[in-house]
């Protein structure tokens, strides 16, 4: 791989190159030795500490499975409910009507500027006193509402971002042909605007999947990350064990998550012309423009 | 209506929701830097170094990190962070996780900050002989970093919402006061109404002086 | 320009499918809390072995027997009863709102709860104590806690009382579950692990933990356990009826051996109904 940033390497260069390359790998090995031989004395890599999760199916069809079902639900119905409202919202904010524009703008930004953890934990006593939610579900409840109050902003963010993105003449063609607004809208802008926002969309998938976890942490949903702690219990305190593989399948899923929204990005690049010389163009201009942080909101 | 919030610390809890914020800023900015460095240097250990830190990290939750510094780094390394009582240590502990996951924010930030600046001042610059830590120091970063300024002020809001997932550990801000009050007092509108316009206050004027300054300093092509 | 277009097509096709489900996406609440004539719904802990623990073969612990025994001579199998987890923040609200028909759960009765909910027992007095290193000879008294590392879970008043009144200078640890505690407590970074001796009995009999930890018996406070019921219910005065019968059959010590007997846990002997140390 050669970059614009450096020169192709001549031999001093390059043995420069390869001693800083031990030198990392040295301290880098280092480090790892530390951690595992710290680990290993204080007995968290024991066989009994690991084994629940390598013999039998135990602790995944009681712990993990139900645990992780949890979770996935609850990132699922937050994102069936949040992708539309962000996009009624994002539509919403660009409204010629100001009666419209104004008060949508500060519902979107009044629920960005809030932490997710703060409007699940408002959630959950809202339920638990106006409503006759069972106690089984409420903690679903408080943790989908959390999460769709704050995402479906997001989302309007971005949705909004992806139809200013598009070229005026667009627009402006659209009416010329005689469309009315919403037709516009719906006929023109939107499907455009779906195409270049869909990295950023999914990105956000991953925002809402790792939200999930605040939920068993504070609240008393369990999903995943709380399912480790039951788990851990019975184990006999694995607390590091269950975490590490509990982070693991976040990883991995999350993982899937990002490497869709990236080749999705690819894809859509290539479908396009590229606009100007850059650097390096892997990152999504989308999501800067969004305002949600490029290459994967947090 | 108001009066019980006299019996809580409720400015203290904010005051520690921006300690957290600044601390872990200041960290997160040098770190993410580094790795954005690594991963667009020469050097190929570092640069997978830099992706797979990245990748891994963020997709991992804030929580499981914040829990990690604590049951790992503290219990099992021993890493106390200079200090002796445990309301000290999880603080710290708390600014470490926060760190070490907005790191990976910030350099991907500064990576689209890096991409937008023209292929032609990274060649003149190495025309003119400079190495590459000069080419990245004197001609790259500081033209990215002007142009990060947006998203890195996203970054920013995001991790002063984040600082909340630092109740995980005990760590007394404003949410753990909230999940307290909301507890022992029966207002929970008010309760909420309160946080909530702290958050709107801390957040809301960084949004808008970023955007501003953002505007203001970057570079025009 | 075609692929741009199949794109655009599938996306639309995608967002349009996200926002028909959406519309039958809600939840729908199949009422799980009073479940009909044959079922009763009992609140325990999911996560304390010994007392209640979730296991891959079911529900264990000296709670859950208890709770079986009450709910057959209330008419119920085995299999008719529905185990809900009740943290401990969330069991007076469970009761009030009738999710459960009572709570096994580790529930002390003190004069705080018995303003809302109504308690029947006591069938098991404990004590709060704390669990330290086999090998620690170090702490012989609760004062020598001063400049320990004391640990308790968040939202637990027991760590609290140890502060206040017994080892002031204790340096107080507090995680989300007991789990961590003891991680701690094994790891050395954590001295001792502080909350009622029936629950640090069930985790220190655990087979992972045989001879690691032991109780240091300070019996620091009288905790009287109690089945929860909801304020003004007349299920009180049959289980504690069951819980007499329970007594009298010997079925009570049978549970305590079973639960408490690996442990090594010298516990009390069986309380009487409605004799609540304080």
């Amino acid at each position: 791989m050669s970059s614009v940033l450096y020169d192709a390497q001549g031999p001093r260069a390059k043995r420069r190159n390869i001693l800083f390359n031990v030198l990392f790998l040295v301290a880098l090995a280092a480090v790892l030795w530390w951690v595992f031989s710290a680990l290993d004395e204080k007995g968290q890599l024991d066989w009994v500490k690991w084994e629940p999760f390598f013999t039998g199916t135990e602790a995944w069809t009681t712990y993990i499975w139900p645990g992780l079902q949890n979770t996935l639900l609850a990132a699922a119905l937050s994102v069936v409910i949040a992708l539309p409202l962000g996009a009624v919202l994002g539509i919403a904010r660009l409204s010629d009507h100001a009666w419209v524009r104004v008060p949508v703008g500060v519902v979107v930004e009044f629920f960005r500027s809030i932490p997710v953890l703060v409007l699940m934990i408002f959630g959950l006593a809202l339920f638990s006193e106006y409503s006759n939610v069972s106690s089984d579900d409420r903690p679903l409840y408080a943790v989908v509402t959390g999460l769709v109050l704050y995402n479906a902003s997001v989302l309007a963010e971005i949705v909004r971002a992806g139809i200013l993105a598009l070229p005026k003449g667009q627009a402006e063609g659209a009416m010329a042909i005689g469309l009315r607004k919403g037709q516009v809208m719906r006929l023109i802008l939107l499907p455009q605007a779906v195409t270049t926002m869909l990295p950023a969309i999914v990105s956000q998938l991953v925002v809402i999947v790792k939200d999930t976890a605040l939920g068993g942490a504070v609240l008393t949903f369990s999903e995943l990350l709380s399912a480790a702690n039951t788990m851990s219990s019975y184990y006999g305190a694995n607390t590091i064990a269950s975490f590490t593989v509990v982070a693991a399948i976040f990883i991995a899923i999350n993982f899937a998550l990002t490497s869709f929204a990236s080749w999705l990005e690819r894809r859509l690049r290539r479908a396009k012309k590229s606009s100007g010389a850059v650097l390096k163009a892997d990152d999504s201009q989308i999501a800067g423009a969004a305002g949600t942080g490029t290459g994967g909101s947090i | 209506m108001f009066d019980f919030l006299q019996d809580y610390d409720l400015l203290g809890a904010f005051w520690t929701t921006v300690q957290l914020t600044v601390l872990s800023a200041v960290g997160s900015l040098i770190w993410g830097t580094m790795l954005a460095a690594m991963r667009v240097g020469p050097v190929p250990l570092m640069r997978g170094f830099g992706t797979a830190y990245v990748n891994i990290v963020r997709n991992i939750p804030l929580t499981v990190i914040i829990l990690f510094t604590s049951l790992g780094l503290n219990q099992t390394l021993n890493i106390t962070m200079g200090a002796k009582d445990f309301e000290t240590i999880n603080f710290r502990l708390a600014v470490l996780g926060l760190i070490l996951y907005t790191a990976a924010f910030v350099c991907e930030a500064l990576r689209s900050g890096i991409n937008t600046v023209p292929v032609g001042q990274a060649e003149a610059a190495r025309a003119i002989g400079l190495s590459f830590s000069q080419v990245l120091r004197l001609v790259v970063l500081p033209q990215a970093f002007r142009s990060s300024v947006v998203p890195l002020a996203n970054v920013l809001i995001a991790l002063t919402k984040n600082t909340t997932v630092a109740a995980a550990i005990g760590v007394a801000e404003a949410a753990l006061v909230m999940k307290e009050m909301i507890e022992n007092e029966a207002q929970l509108l008010l309760i909420a109404g309160v946080i909530a316009f702290g958050f709107v206050v801390l957040t809301l004027p960084t949004g808008l002086i970023l955007g501003w300054v953002g505007k203001k300093v970057a570079v025009k092509r | 320009m075609k692929l741009r277009k199949v794109t655009a097509v599938s996306a639309t096709v995608f967002a349009l499918a996200l926002t028909a489900t959406a519309c039958g996406g809600d939840k729908n609440d199949d009422g799980g809390s009073s479940g009909g004539s044959k079922k009763i719904t009992i609140g325990i802990k999911f996560d304390q072995p010994g007392l209640g623990q979730k296991t891959p073969n079911g529900y264990s612990g000296f709670d859950v027997d208890i709770a079986t025994y009450v709910a057959k001579k209330l008419g119920y199998d085995e299999n008719q009863i529905e185990w809900k987890e009740s943290k401990s923040a969330d069991r007076e609200t469970m009761l009030q709102r009738g999710d459960v028909e009572f709570i096994a759960a580790t529930y002390s009765i003190t004069p705080q709860r018995e303003e809302k909910v109504d308690f029947a027992g006591p069938y098991l007095l404990a004590h709060q104590d704390v669990l330290v290193r086999a090998d620690d000879d170090s702490i012989k008294s609760p004062e020598d806690l001063n400049s320990k590392n004391l640990c308790s879970v968040t939202g637990s008043t027991s760590a609290q009382n140890v502060k206040n009144d017994l080892a002031p200078k204790a340096n107080l640890q507090k995680y989300p579950t007991y789990s961590a505690c003891l991680n701690g407590l094994q790891n050395g970074a954590i001295d001792a692990l502080t909350t009622d001796d029936s629950i640090l009995a069930g985790y220190a009999s655990q087979s992972q933990f045989k001879g690691k930890f032991k109780l240091a018996g300070f019996k620091m406070t009288n905790e009287n356990y109690g089945i929860g019921v909801k304020k003004g219910s007349d299920l009180k005065a049959k289980i504690n009826e069951a819980l007499e019968a329970m007594v009298a059959d010997g079925s009570w010590q049978k549970a305590v051996d079973a639960n408490f007997g690996p442990a090594n846990y010298k516990n009390e002997p069986a309380p009487k109904v409605g004799d609540v140390k304080s």
